[in-house]
């Protein structure tokens, strides 16, 4: 481009472009400072590493990509952890574990963007019960992180579901509810060594019935109306302390105090940490995104959003992911309106559909949760393949986590986090037969000694050999 | 758009259209034709096969069945045909939302003992939850309290989720007693508390029955701690005619309820999932059937440390009588899925036919109505469903279903909904479909 150009031309693009640099000073240097290069380094830095794998081939099967994708008689290579190439008639590496897959499906692995396990884990008891911080109706300084039980049986269930990336995260009985942590669904002695590396932190928070019922008679908030009010008092707070720790500059981690809460919360401000929101009413979803607007956050997915087919237009508006059950509904007023039809109808109005879980059982069978949807929306003339549907379990709820880049797919340079299953994964009759992580067999159904067991079923009558992810 | 559009007209117009007639009142009868027919019966499973249905009952099964003037046709094309199911421990008539008080009949709500609580008391027919599971196949309940962690809990009832005003097809159907402390947080009651609570009520109940006629007099006096009623309504109990619906998980609480039953001639149901399993040839032996959700496979209490998949299809196999429930937790929203409960079970091993069975035959046999329903034979009640493919896949649903001969529309609140919101663009038009 400069070949050619005149020396008057070169003289005049410098002088240009000093004027405009200069005139953008005072913006650039405010943009320049950000809270989040402020705050010390994360206190629980993530342990996990890829348990050792082979080369694999699993070949000849009907594989589902996650990309809207059917490959039948395909191939797929996993290397280093890693999925290698998707495809047809990919030839095995030297060494290569070779797994028949004639009859059976591939997917990716399954993610539940909403899981309480290890934090309201089984068994369920006082001991145990550690997934709301019910204290007062704001804790954005809590993490879900800190109270995972890594321990719990359900990993091991959920495992055998296929499931292998899952997002921990704080209960709804608080307007803010705290950090939520996602896991690769891996046993390990601690939760660090689960914790999926490079994935961002969200925030939970919770739209209306649940801090209501445990706040109304402690003080607040009462109403729904109380709950807004609680959302905006708390962010226009963290804004304040946002901008001086901004201000102290680069030395603020020593000059200013150190809030927890409003530090999660100043990140949430800046984008770093987007927000998953618990809201079941089209109207409640409509007010946070303007209360998200409002502050400038990211409502990064309404949680169970029963009523999101009402208002899946906004939702594809506001890039915001509807993160729903197939089937749940009517267990308090809020949910009262939740359809069958309620995924498909948000996926076929282009807004990114998710299932999730929310329950230890439902986890290990997300899809049949998909098939139910599924067939609903089929029902009712939707078109849609199981190629596209298999997204609402990988490929949706990792865009929805931040970690799409990562994970949900089966593309050559993401992890290989891999399923195969027996047959139809749409079927009730289908089981995830070998579960990869990494390109680590992790379980596998024909093998009981792939199969991870809880420390707490050890030893327990006639647990402690049918005991585990089989169960 | 256009698919949606095509669809509408293919899928909810003809339901809005249908007017809500018995077809068994307007013509003759209904006869299903060419049907892979599920009889649940002697017959076993006929391959295209019709079902003629006359005056709200099954008048005939076979192959290639004469027409009777006057009979409104439907082709099955070779679709599954089966009974109605039953779903089994529900609140189904008593519970509109869990969480909103006035709407929730589940429960005493009293400290005291309450076997005279009775659901019967409060079903109401115009519950959006009846439509909601009915048009998914679900045609009877067997509707009882919910487990209220205090022993005695309430009167049970068999209702059909057909049209109202009259659901109940019987009082009376069983007492749920709770011996289980699995009530979770705050459960105070340990189980030796729960055992002397429940014995000294069964012992008052056979003494005041004993005697019952000289309590009723005018002068008359007892000195039981139970409330008159309450021991009413235990009279059928004690003297085995009516069920005692247990509900425990514990493998040791088991085998003494069942060693307490035998001993006192009771007529024993157990409801509970999680290690009923490991009693499975007792539970066979005494003829004592399990009501279960085969799905609860995490020890979610140190009660059911036991609980596997594989518990339906272990109790099956040893001749236990068992019966599904619907997602243990919430079983009355989610009646509709217990066939994905029955669908899991053969999935965990269980036979097929006998999954059906659990959900149909089973129940009907356990509740004491299985000489009106509960297979598909001449005689029976009318309560029969077309389905669009297999009835225990979760893909699968009803195309037609009828409940003592009368069709259903096949429409719920949910449907509604679902029209209304199925196309945004019409927004802010929509509050006026």
């Amino acid at each position: 481009m400069t070949k050619g150009l005149p020396a008057w031309g070169a003289a005049a693009i410098v002088v240009v472009t000093l004027a405009l640099a200069w005139w953008l000073i005072p913006a650039a240097h405010k943009d320049d400072v950000h809270f989040a290069d402020l705050v010390p380094a994360d206190a629980f830095p993530s342990t996990y590493k890829p348990w050792p794998s082979k080369p694999t081939l699993i070949r000849g099967a009907t594989v589902l990509t996650g990309t809207d994708r059917e490959i039948a008689n395909g191939d797929v290579l996993m290397q280093d952890g890693k999925i290698k190439a998707v495809g047809r008639n990919l030839s095995a590496p030297a060494g290569a574990v070779v797994v028949d897959g004639k009859g059976k499906f591939v997917t990716p692995g399954v993610i539940d963007i909403h899981s309480h396990l290890g934090v309201y884990p089984s068994p369920s008891n006082e001991a145990t019960s550690d997934g709301n911080e019910a204290t007062k109706p704001t804790t954005p300084e809590v993490r879900a992180e800190n109270s995972v039980w890594p321990q719990d049986p359900g990993f091991t269930r959920a495992l055998a579901g296929g499931v292998t990336t899952l997002e921990i995260l704080p209960g709804s009985a608080n307007l803010i509810g705290g950090r939520s942590v996602v896991l690769k669904n891996v046993w390990s002695r601690t939760t660090q060594g689960m914790k999926f590396p490079g994935a961002p932190y969200d925030l939970k928070m919770a739209c209306g019935e649940n801090p209501k019922r445990v706040y109304g008679d402690k003080g607040g908030p009462q109403t729904w109306m109380g709950d807004v009010a609680g959302y905006r008092a708390a962010f226009a707070k963290a804004e304040a302390y946002r901008q001086a720790w901004i201000k102290a500059g680069k030395n603020a981690a020593k000059t200013q105090d150190r809030d927890l809460g409003m530090e999660t919360l100043a990140l949430v401000l800046e984008k770093k940490i987007p927000v998953q929101m618990h809201c079941y009413r089209a109207d409640q979803m409509a007010t946070m995104i303007d209360v998200m607007k409002e502050f400038g956050f990211k409502i990064a997915a309404f949680h169970h959003a029963s009523e999101a087919y009402k208002l899946a237009d906004e939702l594809k508006k506001n890039d915001i992911c509807a993160v729903m059950w197939a089937d749940w509904w009517g267990f308090k007023m809020e949910a009262y309106d939740g359809i069958p039809e309620n995924i498909a109808m948000v996926d076929h109005a282009g807004a990114c559909a998710s299932i999730h879980s929310d329950d230890a059982y439902g986890i290990q069978r997300l899809n049949q949760e998909v098939a139910k949807a599924m067939a609903s929306g089929r029902r009712m003339g939707i078109t849609i393949t199981r190629a596209h549907a298999v997204a609402w379990m990988t490929r949706n709820p990792a865009k929805a986590l931040g970690i799409l880049d990562k994970t949900g797919t089966l593309e050559s340079g993401k992890m290989a986090d891999v399923v195969v299953w027996n047959r139809d994964p749409f079927s009730v009759y289908a089981q995830a037969e070998k579960v990869f992580v990494d390109g680590a067999l992790l379980y596998d159904r024909d093998n009981p000694q792939l199969s991870p067991r809880a420390d707490f079923e050890l030893g327990q009558e006639d647990n402690g050999h049918t005991g585990g992810a089989g169960q | 758009m256009k698919k949606i559009a095509a669809a509408l007209l293919l899928t909810c117009a003809p339901a809005f259209a249908q007017p809500h007639l018995p077809v068994s009142g307007s013509v003759n009868g209904t006869l299903i034709r060419h049907g892979h027919v599920y009889t649940v019966g002697a017959a076993g499973t006929l391959n295209d096969a019709d079902v003629l249905i006359q005056n709200g009952k099954i008048a005939q099964v076979g192959a290639n069945l004469p027409i009777p003037p006057e009979t409104k046709i439907i082709d099955a094309h070779g679709k599954p045909v089966t009974p109605g199911l039953m779903v089994s421990w529900t609140q189904l008539g008593v519970l509109e939302i869990d969480l909103v008080a006035e709407t929730n009949d589940t429960t005493p709500n009293q400290a005291v003992d309450s076997a005279a609580f009775d659901v019967a008391d409060a079903i109401n027919p115009n519950s959006t939850l009846i439509p909601v599971a009915r048009i998914r196949g679900v045609t009877r309940s067997l509707t009882a309290p919910e487990d209220c962690g205090n022993v005695f809990c309430g009167t049970a009832a068999v209702i059909h989720l057909g049209q109202g005003p009259d659901l109940i097809v019987k009082n009376r159907a069983g007492v749920l007693v709770s011996l289980e402390p699995t009530g979770g947080q705050g459960q105070k009651n340990s189980r030796p508390d729960l055992w002397a609570k429940f014995r000294e009520t069964l012992d008052d109940a056979r003494e005041y029955w004993a005697q019952r006629g000289g309590y009723h007099r005018p002068g008359g006096s007892r000195d039981q701690r139970s409330a008159r009623i309450d021991l009413d309504a235990l009279g059928p109990v004690v003297q085995g005619k009516e069920p005692l619906i247990v509900h425990v998980e514990r493998e040791a609480t088991i085998r003494q309820v069942l060693k307490y039953a035998g001993d006192n001639k009771l007529k024993l149901v157990i409801v509970g999932s999680g290690e009923t399993w490991r009693v499975a040839k007792e539970l066979a032996a005494a003829h004592v059937p399990v009501i279960i959700d085969n799905n609860l496979n995490l020890p979610g209490s140190f009660s059911d440390l036991g609980a596997t998949l594989k518990a339906a299809a272990r109790l099956d196999a040893a001749g236990v009588t068992i019966a599904f429930q619907p997602q243990a937790d919430a079983p009355s929203h989610y009646a509709r899925t217990v066939t994905q409960i029955a669908g899991n079970a053969v999935a965990n091993g269980m036979k097929w036919d006998r999954a059906l069975a659990a959900i149909t035959r089973n129940p009907a046999e356990i509740w004491g109505i299985a000489d009106s329903y509960g297979t598909l034979e001449p005689g029976k009640d009318a309560d029969v469903v077309i389905w669009d493919g297999d009835p225990l896949d979760v893909t699968s649903a009803p195309t037609a279903v009828f409940i003592k001969g009368e069709s259903i529309p096949m429409v719920s609140r949910q449907t509604v909904l679902r029209d209304r919101y199925r196309d945004l663009k019409k927004a802010p038009a929509l509050g006026y479909r």
